[in-house]
């Protein structure tokens, strides 16, 4: 995971970072935040995890009710990037008619740089239940890999 | 004269479980009124058709899912986290309980709750005497 090191890189990740805490209502609800509201979680919709195992990195991205035709994933270099757009519950309906309106709707983009390197094209998404599964085979190059020692 | 206390049987049964220790999620709605009742749509991401349960108990509408979700690969970097969901919505009496209906599509849940025949709007045509 060890690049080099880009001072304009370490001071964006700073700056996210504050973004991140000064976003969050606190560590303990990680979901009240803003993630579903319009304007504040723009730019960071939809929430993701990663995770990884020998084999893939999995990126979990949080979009329920994404119109599917719409999500559209690509993948250069070492960066993926996420779009789509989710739709207003019913747009025939007038301001006037809504009790309540919390859910956020509209087109986004996100996109994620990877330091591990991943091979594109066996990359796998799915999505299921409003959640996007993105499976990313790693490089050959980047999985780690067992040396045998001789005894001399 | 003396004072006994007798000690309450600490039986399992009896006691009643008056509070949980799990949390929950609440799940962001909207809610829209039409002239033949309301829609009530529901965002709960990673939650299936198995998982869902809804209530309805004197005019309460509970809402409730199981978020089905595990993972066996290490964390990396993480934003979220998901929790089961709950939220309960109180019905008027305008609402038809007998026939709500729901739809679980892309992790969004549709609720449609009729109105009574009595609380449609209904037209009045004039006579021209």
């Amino acid at each position: 995971m060890i690049r080099h090191w880009d001072l304009f890189r370490e001071l964006n990740q700073i700056r996210r970072e504050f973004d991140r805490v000064f976003n969050e209502n606190g560590p303990r609800l990680p979901f009240s935040r803003v993630s579903f509201l319009p304007g504040r979680g723009a730019r960071q919709y939809p929430l993701i995890n990663i995770r990884d195992d020998k084999e893939n990195i999995y990126i979990e991205a949080l979009a329920p009710g994404v119109d599917t035709e719409s999500l559209d994933i690509s993948a250069v270099n070492s960066t993926l990037t996420i779009s789509g757009e989710k739709k207003a519950a019913c747009e025939a309906v007038g301001d006037e008619a809504y009790h309540r309106c919390e859910r956020a709707s509209g087109k986004f983009i996100r996109t994620i740089e990877l330091t591990t390197p991943f091979d594109a094209d066996r990359i796998a998404a799915e999505y299921k239940n409003g959640l996007l599964l993105i499976t990313l085979p790693k490089a050959e190059a980047a999985k780690p890999k067992r040396i045998a020692i001789t005894a001399g | 004269m003396t004072e006994k206390t007798i000690p309450a049987k600490a039986d399992a049964q009896n006691v009643t479980t008056t509070r949980e220790d799990e949390r929950f999620l609440k799940p962001p709605v909207d809610i829209y009124e039409k002239a033949d009742g309301l829609v009530v749509i529901c965002d709960m991401p990673g939650v299936d058709r198995d998982g869902i349960d809804i209530k309805i108990d004197t005019s309460v509408l509970t809402i409730q899912g199981k978020v089905a979700h595990a993972h066996d690969a290490d964390a990396i970097y993480s934003e979220f986290g998901l929790l089961n969901f709950f939220r309960q919505f109180e019905l008027s009496e305008e609402v038809d309980q007998e026939k709500i209906s729901a739809d679980l599509k892309n992790g969004v849940l549709t609720l449609t709750l009729p109105k009574v025949e009595k609380a449609k709007p209904k037209q009045i045509t004039v006579k021209v005497g």
